[in-house]
């Protein structure tokens, strides 16, 4: 499976990405500079961590009008798969390609921790390899991951399944203790209504190896390889 | 877009969140407004101003014109309001 990796001025998740699917999971992974305008040839589009133009005005807000923004508009809307990490979370929420918006966290702190979330569908392309139910136990870093949409898309959001991952307790409990950053619903990640789109602020690509202090993430990313039908 | 009649604008752009959006940047400095003395402060939302000095035909068009740039970028209207105050540029 051919995977691309969108690298804004500002990413720091890129080479995370580029080396947890290129050299973990050994696919062929392309960097795609933020100023190209293709995605010809690539089969899975994954918006990487950081602080895309310094997170400037919103976080997310510039980079959604890069040249190549057009070009993964056209492959999800398509039905492709895509996967944004935290930061790219936050480009796809601006870019429209997802519901709601990441607010400053409730503590007003930059919050980089080991958390877990409870994964609620496994009927997307990164979480068909999961079991809903389940819990993951992967790093976040995040200033600005405080999950909010307007009570009516909330509701629909909630009522479609559109929420993918929840931040919980070790034995998948929600509690008010486990919501660190002050998501609506504890909200970790969520698809568009196609479900084809994912988005969540734990760093997936960062757990893929257990010298890393755990491998979950590995398992959400392996997940787009079986829907491509290839395997590792 | 600029014209050989067009004037220079000032957009003076005024972004807030939206009261149902949870602002704890604001409820930040109303702490420290209350711990410096001023009991009197009910409430705080922190936003944004920003200027956009700008070419149209008129002041009507500027006015179009900023607030089609916050609807697209300027403000994010899942969580942000906006306003849109133009003045010529002097």
């Amino acid at each position: 499976m051919n995977f691309g990796v969108i690298v804004f001025p500002g990413s720091n998740g890129d080479h995370d990405a580029l080396h947890a699917l290129g050299e973990v999971l050994g696919q062929p992974t392309r960097a795609i500079w933020h100023r190209e305008t293709s995605l010809d040839g690539i089969d899975c589009v994954v918006v990487p961590g950081g602080f895309a133009y310094g997170d400037y005005l919103r976080a997310g807000a510039i980079a959604r009008f890069s040249p190549i923004m057009g070009a993964v508009e056209r492959f999800a809307r398509a039905g492709g798969p895509v996967l944004g990490i935290c930061n790219g979370f936050q480009v796809l929420t601006e870019a429209q390609l997802l519901p709601g918006s990441l607010l400053r966290n409730a503590e007003l702190e930059f919050r980089s921790q080991w958390v877990r979330v409870r994964v609620e569908r496994a009927d997307t392309p990164f979480t068909s390899g999961l079991t809903a139910g389940e819990v993951l136990h992967l790093p976040i870093a995040h200033g600005e991951g405080s999950y909010f949409a307007a009570p009516e898309e909330l509701a629909r959001i909630e009522a479609n399944g559109q929420v993918i991952f929840r931040y919980c307790d070790p034995t998948g409990e929600i509690t008010p203790a486990t919501n660190f950053n002050g998501s609506l619903n504890h909200i970790a990640g969520v698809c568009n209504e196609r479900r084809n789109v994912v988005g969540l602020m734990p760093h997936p690509e960062r757990a893929t190896e257990a010298i890393l202090g755990g491998d979950d993430g590995r398992r959400i990313l392996e997940s787009a390889l079986s829907v491509a039908g290839v395997r590792v | 877009m600029s014209e050989s009649n067009s004037a220079t604008w000032l957009a003076h752009v005024y972004v807030t969140l939206k009261t149902v959006v949870n602002d704890p940047q604001g409820l930040a400095i109303a702490d420290g407004l209350h711990t410096m003395g001023y009991g009197g402060v009910e409430d705080v939302r922190a936003g944004k101003y920003l200027q956009v000095r700008l070419r149209a035909a008129s002041a009507e068009e500027a006015q179009r014109l900023a607030e089609e740039m916050s609807d697209r970028l300027l403000a994010n209207t899942v969580i942000e309001n906006y306003r849109c105050v133009i003045e010529p540029a002097s």
